[in-house]
C-alpha cells in the first residue's frame, strides 16, 4: 500500500468520529519498502486537490520522510516539490505492519501492503 | 478485439482457490469498458475504484483502457485471497500506467468520506445470483456470487451511496442478471440524478447478463 492511499484511509469502528483523531491511521512496528516509479508530474498535479495534506504532512513526519509544510502556490513547476511527491506518496510502500486510531485504539493491520479494514460485529 | 483480455494463470495457485475466475460476466465488463475507451479517456478519471475485485482482472484491463493516462486505481474486495490475487493480477500484466492498490474491505468502507464526490469510474460486478439470503457470505467462494434475494441483496447496500460517491461526471459501470430486474436498478439510480442505460447484453449458458452504466452529471 502506497501512502496515498493510506492518506485515503479513515477509522470506521462504530461512535469512532473525532475527525483529528479517526484520520490519519498512525503507523505502528511497520516495514516500508521504496520502489522506484516513473514519475508523471501531470498525473502528481491532478491528484493533489484530492490529497488531504495535513494528514501527509503528519503522516511523513512520523515516517521520517521529507515532504514540504505546505503546498507550494505553482506545484507543477516545482521540480524539487514534484520529486519529494512523487517519492513519498508513490514509491513509499508500507509492507506489513499496523495502523493505530488514535480515537478507539483499533489496530488495523497490513499483510503483504494490503491493509484489512474489515471490522467485527460488535465495531460496526 | 484491440485490448488484450489480463492473463490471470497465476490463479491456478492452491491458496487462490476462493478467488472467482473471470467468467463470461467479467468478459462481458471488459468489452463496455473498451467499447467506452474514448469517453474514459475523454473524461481523464484520476481516481478510479473497484468493489469486489476478485481476481483483478477488470481493475488490470481498466489500466489498459486508460493507457496512456494515468489514474489511482483502487481495488476492495472482503476476500483476502482475492485481494492478493489482485496484487498478483496487476503486478503480472503491464499495468505501469495507473497507480494500483489493494483494500481488503466491504464496499469502500473506511474510505466513504475521503472517496465521497471524488469516485471518477466506479466498477461493481457483485454477487448477483438468487440465492437464499442465508447463503450470503456464508464462504469466501459464495460471497463472490451469492446474492440473496432477487440476487440484490449485496448490490441494494451499495445503491443508495452510489451518487453521492461519484464525481461530477462519474461512471458506475455495474454487471447484472434479469433476475436482479435492471429496469428497477436504473429507475432507483435516476432518482438520484444518474443517468443509467442498459450498455451491453449477452446470454451466458442461463443467465442474461446485462452491463448498465450510470453517468453523474
Amino acid at each position: 500500500m502506497r501512502l496515498i492511499t493510506h492518506n485515503m484511509l479513515k477509522c470506521h469502528v462504530k461512535n469512532c468520529t473525532d475527525p483529528d483523531k479517526q484520520f490519519p491511521l498512525r503507523f505502528k512496528d511497520v516495514q516500508l519498502e521504496q520502489i522506484d516509479a516513473e514519475r508523471n508530474d501531470e498525473f502528481l498535479v491532478r491528484m493533489l486537490p484530492r490529497i488531504d495534506w495535513p494528514a501527509l504532512s503528519k503522516t511523513t513526519k512520523e515516517l521520517d520522510i521529507t515532504l514540504p509544510e505546505t503546498v507550494p502556490g505553482n506545484p507543477e513547476d516545482d521540480e524539487e516539490f514534484l520529486q519529494a511527491l512523487h517519492t513519498a506518496i508513490l514509491e513509499t510502500h508500507i509492507k506489513q505492519g499496523s495502523m493505530l486510531c488514535d480515537g478507539c485504539g483499533h489496530e488495523y493491520k497490513i499483510t503483504n501492503g494490503i491493509p484489512n479494514m474489515l471490522l467485527a460485529e460488535h465495531e460496526i | 478485439m484491440g485490448l488484450s483480455t489480463p492473463s490471470t494463470s497465476h490463479l491456478s495457485q492452491s491458496k487462490y482457490d476462493s478467488v472467482y475466475e473471470p467468467a463470461e460476466d467479467t468478459y462481458l465488463l471488459l468489452d463496455a469498458l473498451e467499447n467506452d475507451q474514448s469517453q474514459i479517456q475523454e473524461q481523464a478519471p484520476t481516481v478510479c475504484v473497484e468493489i469486489g475485485s476478485g481476481s483483478g482482472c477488470v481493475s488490470a484491463f481498466l489500466a489498459k483502457v486508460l493507457d496512456p493516462h494515468s489514474a489511482l486505481v483502487l481495488s476492495t474486495d472482503i476476500n483476502p485471497a482475492a485481494a492478493l490475487a489482485t496484487q498478483e493480477t496487476i503486478a503480472s500484466n503491464d499495468c505501469s500506467n495507473c497507480v494500483s492498490d489493494q483494500i481488503r474491505t466491504r464496499f469502500t468502507q473506511s474510505m466513504d468520506s475521503r472517496l465521497c464526490g471524488s469516485i471518477d469510474i466506479l466498477l461493481f460486478n457483485p454477487p448477483y445470483v438468487v440465492t437464499p439470503t442465508e447463503e450470503i457470505d456464508v464462504t469466501s467462494e459464495a460471497s463472490a456470487w451469492a446474492g440473496g434475494k432477487h440476487g440484490r441483496e449485496v448490490l441494494d447496500l451499495l445503491l443508495p451511496n452510489v451518487a453521492h460517491m461519484l464525481a461530477p461526471r462519474g461512471r458506475f459501470y455495474l454487471v447484472v442478471i434479469e433476475q436482479n430486474k435492471p429496469d428497477d436498478i436504473l429507475e432507483l439510480l435516476q432518482r438520484d440524478g444518474l443517468l443509467g442505460e442498459r450498455i451491453l447484453s449477452r446470454k451466458a449458458g442461463r443467465e442474461h447478463l446485462s452491463i448498465l452504466r450510470f453517468i453523474k452529471k
